[in-house]
């Protein structure tokens, strides 16, 4: 059916064929995620090339403590599960549960960041002392950005689920998927960095 | 979970501003966009090749007389930085892509039109402020590349600005390429099968694939340099015990992967206009989508055949060697397939036909000594010489911007409604295709010889040489004038065109000139077979 011809033809034939189709937005988030963690990649290969073949300094302190990260760990596992509820929540209609639990979800996510500004503060190393620290101040920072903006969106979703008026509810469900779905990668993302960073 | 897309909602009509006006609004109108993306992009084209003429009036002579160094310094990190950012990404990806990618998916507009307006509205001002830069205290000095140490130690304002304005161009293009993905895999229109598409939608899957993994390294990469410029950080700098190669296989890593980014969506482009104007179909269109995957996953792994000379350990010359060499395979699959796409043809000599056999010559050359520049002994006499100038000159201008005035040709009449003139056209391509070849065929010699890229001056035994380059550069200067007034006049009172002067098959050619804001009064076609050129044709007469 290719001829000019019968083009009109074929729109004829075809004027049946609905304007409906899956959502793709969450296609696109993903596409975006990819993107977002090819930041991390690149972040990542450069500082396990510096630690392959850049000697640091003598003195330089490269060991750190881990009770904090490992808390800060904990404590985003725990975010990632409590957000899920939310969604269950959510699914069920029971609005006010699903905010509860996204309150929750950003409360732990500030603790995470105060925890994160606790550790720079009591770190032995500043941000130029030498190559390990630079690395490490630019990949947690970049990461505590993207626990930032999380936490800000939960906190947004999270008013727009309030009860009466809310803009979120159980057949509007994207807005909560796709914070969701970033946010479960961040936490991704930190475990990732938690093995590279604090325990390699 | 299903979503209706009312046409009201997504491109409300009322709420679109009409006439020429739509073209300076957030328009989400992907043929406006696409437009838009092309008007702004040979606007900085003519910057760019103004800051190139300044190169070629210094270079006509051994001193640096026309110019002080530092400011034939800036002139070429801009030169190179807006061709590359300004021009070629957004125009080839971003102008033709806009407007052809949902016509070719049957779709009424891109995915995320929203997303899309704003991908092109990140454009002027990030290219404004790069431009600005030179005002203020002087543009970035360390070339398109930004290696430090050299862009740690030059004036510092100049380079700040440079990163942010391509960080920002990375996040345009970004946007665009997630867009793309989206309306091609998930856009389709029902009933059309991948293996239908045109290959202009191929291309541009096969190049945002690559945008969407490889700018995002670039984008951290230039953060870590501003550390580095503004923070006094050592990542890159070897003072503070940085490392400067470690920033080259990051750079390069996006930068390889750029420049099929340029490429590759001028292949598909050919692939639309060679059919159409040879009346045949495109030869090998399944050997020819697999060769731009291939290109796409070979792409990623041979960056370091820029890193030659930077003590690259053997291991790694010898795998980057292969692997690019690998890469001329499918490349070379895709040169056949043109040629075999021309044999036997009914030819029409028209401005199209003609900058895109252009591109096909050039193209070859390029890609021939790109062949050369990635063996080890070869590159590492010519590496940083005008051997590597030429090289990527073949292809980025021989090429691509063959390509993007071959597709204003081939699409001008849909865009518009009217024909450009054809001898007017023929004109433009003739001046351009000698002044490109009398410009950077010569430039081979002046690198096998021994004369290094991006110094303001050079031993006069090659100023003989330079000088005919530099004629060519006139000549290419020259050339643009003949278009723009084409375009001009044939904008006023040109010839009407008609919904299809070319006869083609391809969907965004069954719908009126210019077609109308949703693309098409009814229901998009259903185009199964977009190069059926000849076959049911010659039988209905
Ligand atoms: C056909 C396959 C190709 C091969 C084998 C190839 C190979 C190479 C090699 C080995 C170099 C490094 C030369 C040196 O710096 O010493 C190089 C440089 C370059 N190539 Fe290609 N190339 C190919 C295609 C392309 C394409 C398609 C483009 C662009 C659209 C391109 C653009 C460039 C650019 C911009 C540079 C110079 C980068 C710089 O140092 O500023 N090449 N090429
Ligand atoms: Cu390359």
């Amino acid at each position: 059916m290719t001829t000019l011809d019968s083009s009109k033809e074929i729109q004829k034939n075809n004027s049946q064929v609905n304007e409906t189709h899956e959502d793709f937005r969450m296609f696109g988030l993903i596409t975006f995620l990819i993107a977002d963690g090819m930041t991390f990649a690149g972040f990542f290969a450069a500082y396990l090339t510096y630690k392959a073949v850049n000697p640091l300094p003598d003195g330089a302190i490269y060991e750190l403590e881990l009770p904090i990260p490992t808390l800060n760990t904990i404590l985003l596992l725990v975010s990632s599960a409590t957000f899920h509820k939310a969604g269950k929540a959510l699914l069920k209609d029971k609005n006010s549960d699903s905010q509860k639990w996204l309150f929750f979800t950003a409360f732990l996510g500030i603790i995470f960041l105060i925890c994160q500004l606790f550790e720079y503060f009591h770190l032995p190393f500043g941000l130029t002392d030498n190559l390990f620290a630079s690395t490490f101040y630019a990949l947690t920072g970049f990461h505590g950005l993207h626990v930032t903006l999380g936490t800000l969106m939960i906190l947004i979703i999270a008013w727009q689920s309030r009860i009466n008026g809310g803009r979120l509810t159980s057949q509007n469900m994207f807005p909560l998927e796709a914070v969701e779905l970033y946010w479960h990668f961040v936490d991704g993302i930190w475990v990732v960095l938690f093995i590279i960073l604090y325990l390699l | 979970m299903t979503i209706s897309i009312d046409p009201q909602k997504t491109n409300n009509e009322s709420l679109q501003p009409k006439g020429w006006f739509r073209y300076f609004s957030f328009s989400l109108d992907h043929k406006v966009i696409g437009i838009q993306y092309l008007v702004c992009g040979f606007l900085f084209y003519l910057i760019g090749g103004t800051l190139a003429s300044a190169i070629r009036i210094e270079l006509a002579s051994p001193m640096s007389d026309f110019m002080p160094r530092d400011v034939y310094n800036q002139v070429l990190t801009l030169h190179g930085t807006i061709m590359i950012f300004l021009w070629i990404v957004p125009v080839v990806n971003g102008a033709f892509g806009n407007y052809l990618i949902p016509f070719y998916v049957g779709a009424r507009d891109m995915a995320f039109p929203r997303l899309n307006a704003v991908a092109f509205w990140l454009i002027p001002p990030s290219g404004l402020m790069l431009v600005a830069s030179y005002f203020v205290e002087g543009a970035a000095q360390a070339g398109w590349t930004a290696y430090p140490p050299l862009s740690i130690t030059t004036p510092q304002s100049g380079q700040i600005i440079w990163i942010m304005s391509v960080i920002l161009l990375g996040g345009s293009s970004i946007f665009g390429g997630i867009n793309f993905i989206a309306t091609i895999i998930k856009l389709r229109r029902p009933g059309l099968k991948l293996m239908q598409l045109p290959m202009y939608c191929w291309a541009m899957l096969g190049t945002s694939l690559l945008v969407v993994l490889s700018t995002p390294v670039l984008a951290g990469t230039l953060i870590l340099l501003s550390f580095d410029i503004i923070a006094n950080t050592g990542f890159f700098n070897p003072v503070l015990g940085g490392n400067v190669v470690v920033y080259q296989h990051l750079f390069w890593f996006y930068s390889h992967p750029a420049v099929y980014i340029m490429v590759l969506p001028a292949f598909g482009l050919v692939s639309e206009i060679l059919p159409v104007h040879a009346r045949k179909p495109l030869f090998g269109y399944t050997t020819m989508v697999f060769s731009i995957m291939g290109i796409v996953v070979l792409g990623l792994v041979v960056w370091a055949h820029h890193m030659f000379t930077s003590g690259t350990p053997p291991w790694m010359r010898l795998f980057f060697t292969i692997a690019t060499a690998f890469i001329a395979v499918p490349t070379g699959i895709k040169f056949f397939n043109w040629v075999a796409t021309l044999w036997g043809g009914k030819i029409s000599i028209n401005s199209a036909m003609l900058f895109s056999c252009g591109f096909i010559i050039n193209f070859v050359f390029g890609g021939i000594t790109g062949v050369a520049l990635a063996q080890v002994p070869f590159d590492i006499h010519v590496h940083d010489t005008y051997f590597v100038v030429a090289h990527f000159h073949y292809i980025v201008y021989g090429g691509t911007v063959f390509i993007i005035f071959s597709s204003i040709y081939h699409w001008f009449p849909k865009v518009t409604g009217k024909m450009l003139n054809e001898k007017l056209g023929i004109l433009h391509f003739i001046i351009t295709f000698i002044g490109f070849n009398l410009c950077f065929a010569p430039q081979h010699w002046l690198g096998l010889n021994g004369m290094p890229r991006r110094v303001a001056e050079y031993d006069p035994q090659f100023q003989f040489v330079n000088q005919i380059s530099s004629l060519g550069a006139l000549l290419m200067a020259i050339s643009t004038i003949p278009f723009l007034i084409n375009v001009f006049l044939s904008v006023r009172n040109g010839k009407n065109a008609g919904d299809n002067p070319w006869n083609a098959l391809t969907p965004e050619w069954l719908t009126s000139s210019p077609p109308p804001v949703e693309n098409w009064e009814g229901e998009a076609p259903l185009v199964e077979e977009p190069y059926g050129y000849g076959k049911k044709i010659s039988k209905q007469k």
